[in-house]
Formats: structure tokens, sequence, C-alpha cells
């Protein structure tokens, strides 16, 4: 195969098998730009992702004190990096349970004037001890234990049976 | 030879000028019953050129940390002079972006102006608009209120809920698990650098576009024109349309300083990521669609939760948009006519969507 010369030049014998030649080693080339491409990315990359959080998960917590709540009322309190919900029932029981909503991740409250747990983001209703009752809230709150120890009372996740 | 005749020279003997702007000069404009309908697409770029400029100013003193964010921009509304005022036309400007740009999209749509061999322009447009929904989402977090608070983090769910991928865009979103300092940060940065960027980048690609096919004619307009050639009227972009599109450029300006001034904006109070969702708490009117098709749809349809499926439907129906002039293609002439009922539906349906969703308590 004769390729075409440039003015001045002698016209190149070549044989197609070092045509292809020259053509994979321009392949070559290309995919080593690309790998060396991957290798600037990859850092990149990995910090846009967030290292992971240390000591997330907790599985008690102070969520406050005997008398702060009146009967039928709640109140948030932080459950290690996320918000939770500790409930004083009319009969005086304490309820607790998370407070992100399973639907979207609003918070919720209690609400005493229809004695259930409210997320006023997307109207999603549960009962008191955390069952999602109407609205789109796919699945139930997390409920959680209460002791009361003097005048505090905590609350921890409940133990696997 | 007076001064600007003078630097107009120099410049001319440099760059060639008079050649470069020449198809400026031929540049013409469609007249007709719905010619006013041009502007929409120019005054949107006007509420964007207002946005890059109080930005900037806000810019001065805002301070992107969740400690900081909400007190520095209680400063700029009440100690910094005028500040309430940029803060206000900038958030109103924002609104006023996102209608106009809706309203030049549907208004496009619905003239069919998409068609060949405006598909590209099409694209170019709708991934404008996401951009400038990625602007309100990412900005509303910034003074770190308790509205904004919930907003980002509904938001940020709707993105984790994403079958495969949603976790991981979540977590890329929010630079970790949950709404913290860590987001605003991301967030700042995404709207003042990476979202600014984008946009002038596909911006400049959508007014290059729209130069390379000119401005298009409804087909109902070509039709009559094409029976009565003597009723075809156009107007030279250069300085007849200008003129007119500064006009609007100009009402705008006025109303955007007349809502600034007589309805400015709220701040709210400051975001406690532990206390509990507001009642009555709502995104803002641009998302009322979508907030109240999730709170509508049922916690869960044969064995998919109810929000996984609404999520899905608008990314289903993001992509249809986007691809509509390549859909319209595909159906053909006579079936393509569905395309105008789609069209109008999903204006409805966002209306009558926003509405309710304004009204419900």
């Amino acid at each position: 195969m004769v390729t075409r010369a440039l003015p001045g030049e002698c016209p190149l014998e070549k044989s197609p098998a070092e045509i292809m030649t020259r053509r994979s080693w321009a392949r070559c080339l290309l995919g080593a730009f690309a790998a060396s491409l991957a290798t600037v990315l990859y850092p990149v990359l990995r910090y846009v992702a967030p290292p992971p959080e240390s000591a997330v998960s907790t599985n008690a917590a102070l969520a406050g004190t005997l008398g702060e709540l009146i009967p039928n009322s709640g109140k948030t309190f932080r459950f290690g990096s996320r918000p939770a919900l500790l409930v004083r029932l009319a009969s005086g029981e304490y309820k607790s349970m998370s407070a992100v909503c399973t639907h979207l991740g609003c918070t919720v409250q209690y609400r005493p004037e229809t004695k259930q747990v409210w997320c006023a983001c997307h109207n999603g209703c549960y009962d008191v001890n955390g069952k999602n009752v109407s609205g789109p809230p796919p699945r139930a709150l997390e409920a959680y234990d209460v002791q009361v120890r003097g005048q505090e009372i905590y609350v921890s996740r409940k133990q696997a049976a | 030879m007076n001064a600007v005749v003078r630097v107009q020279t120099w410049i001319d003997e440099r760059f060639n000028l008079a050649e470069s702007l020449a198809p400026l000069r031929e540049k013409t404009v469609p007249i007709h019953k719905y010619s006013y309908w041009y502007l929409l697409g120019g005054i949107t770029l006007f509420t964007f050129l207002v946005q890059l400029c109080t930005g900037v100013l806000l810019l001065l003193y805002y301070r992107p940390t969740a400690n900081e964010a909400f007190e520095s921009v209680q400063n700029i509304t009440n100690h910094v002079q005028f500040g309430w005022l940029i803060r206000s036309v900038h958030s109103w400007s924002a609104n006023l972006m996102v209608f106009c740009a809706f309203a030049h999209m549907f208004s496009v749509a619905l003239t069919k102006a998409y068609k060949k061999p405006r598909e590209l322009t099409w694209v170019t447009g709708v991934f404008l608009l996401f951009l400038v929904l990625g602007f309100g989402l990412s900005g509303y977090l910034l003074p770190w209120n308790t509205r904004a608070y919930f907003a980002t983090k509904v938001g940020t769910e709707v993105a984790g809920r994403v079958p495969l991928i949603g976790h991981m865009q979540m977590v890329l979103l929010r630079g970790g698990e949950d709404v913290t300092g860590a987001t605003l940060t991301r967030f700042f940065g995404l709207h003042v650098v990476i979202l600014p960027a984008l946009t002038v980048g596909m911006l400049l690609i959508h007014l290059l576009l729209v130069q390379k096919f000119g401005t298009s004619v409804p087909v109902s307009v070509l039709t009559q024109w094409q029976q009565h050639p003597d009723q075809r009227k156009e107007m030279p972009f250069f300085p007849n349309f200008f003129l007119r599109e500064l006009m609007g450029w100009y009402i705008a300006l006025g109303c955007l300083v007349a809502l600034s001034v007589f309805f400015p904006w709220e701040l709210g109070n400051k975001a406690d990521p532990f206390s509990s969702a507001p009642p009555g708490i709502k995104p803002e009117w641009y998302f009322l669609a979508q907030f109240q098709t999730l709170k509508l749809i049922p916690s869960r349809i044969l064995f998919i939760d109810g929000e996984v499926l609404g999520i899905l439907g608008f990314g289903l129906g993001a992509g249809l948009w986007l691809g509509l002039p390549f859909i319209e293609s595909l159906l053909g002439c006579r079936r393509g006519r569905w395309i105008r009922v789609g069209i109008l539906f999903a204006l409805a349906y966002l209306m009558i969507m926003t509405i309710v969703g304004y009204m419900a308590s």
C-alpha cells in the first residue's frame, strides 16, 4: 500500500500489517491516556465522597427529667446524631421513638389534640407506639425503651429478643 | 473625529468588529400575534444576570457555616446598608427566573418550536431549567432557617430514594448521612461555583443554537403566511427587537424592586436539626406540585413504597420532557398530535397540584 506523501517527500511503502500496528499503537496510547485520566478522576471522586462518620450509632440517651412534660405532651431530644421523640401519655406513661419520619425524613411531633404522632411535612400519622396509621409513611417509627432513673428519663434502643 | 468613533475605529482595525457583528444585523424576528412570547427567554436571561450581580454582593457578607450562616444573613438584612434590598431582590429574582423559565418552556412546547432543526435548543433549554431548579434547591438552604432545613432534608431524601444509586447520591449531596453543616458547605459550593459555571456554559450553547436556527414561527402562523405571503412581517433584531427586549427587562426590574420593597423576603427562625418540622411547612411554589403528589400518594402501591414510585414517576416525566422532540418525530405526524394533549396535561397537572398544595393546610 502506498501512503500519500507530503510535497518534497518520497512515497512510503507500508504493508497493511504495519499500518495496523501503528493504529493499534495509537489505540494503546489512547488507552493509556484514558487510564491516566482515571488515576486523576479516582482521587477526586473519593475526595467528594465524605469519610465515614465515627460513632454514629448511639444506644442510649438522656431524654429529659421527670416533671418536664405535662401529661398528653411530647418533646424532641437528641439521640446520637438523629432526633427522637419522648411522649408522656395522658395516663402518665412515657413512650419514646425515633422522630425521623419513615416517609421522607422530616422530624415528627406529638399532637395532643389527636393523641397521635404527626409529620407536618406530608401529613403522615403514627400511633403512640410508632406504628404508621395514615398518610404516606410506609413503615413504623423505631420504638425505644424508656427507663426512669431517679429524676432522669433515659431512652435506649430495644434489645433484640 | 470624536472619542467614541476613534475607539470604535481602533477596535475595528484590530478585530474587524463590523464583519463579526454582520449576522446580528441581518437577524430578524417574525411579527405575529404570539410575538410577545419571544420576550420571555430574554427576561429569564435578565433575571439570571440580576442573580449573578446580587449573588456577588451577598458573598461580601455571607458566611457558609452552620454556626454563622443564619446570623450572617440576619446581619445582611438588619445591619448592612440596603442589605435587605439586595437579599430581597436576589430571592424575588430567583422566583421570577423560575417562573419565566417555565413560561418560556411551555410557550416553546405549545408552539412546537422544538421541532427539527431545533431539537438540541430544546434539550439545552430543559437542562437549563434543571440547573435553575438546582439553584433553587441549593440556594434555599443557605440562610440555614427552619424551612430551608426541612426542605433540604426532604429534597435530598427524595434523591436518596432512587433505586440503586439513591443512597450514594444522597450522601454525596449531604456530605454525610444527615443534613448538617457539611451539607451547607457543599450546597454553597454548588450554588456559587459549580451551577453558575455549568449554567453559563449551557446558556452559551443555547444562545448559539438560537442564533444559528433563528426564531421559530408557530405552525398556524406559518400556514397563514404561506397562503397570504403579503401578511408576512418581520422586524430587525437590532435595534427594533433588542429595544423591545430592553423595555421588557426594565419592566421586570421595576417589578423586582417593587416586590422586594413591598414584600421583603422573610428570614424565619434559625434551623434546629433536633426540633420537629413546624405545622404548615411547605417548599417553594415551584416544588409544590411534587410535594403535593408525594403527600397524596399511598404508602404502598402493590409491593413498592409509594414515595419510590412517585420519585420514579418524576424521573420518567423529566426524561420524557427532555426527549419531547425525538418522541414526536418517532410517533409521526398523526399520532404526534397526542403530544400537545400530553403537554396540556402536564401544564394542567403542575398548575392544579401547585394550587392544591398552596391551599392545603
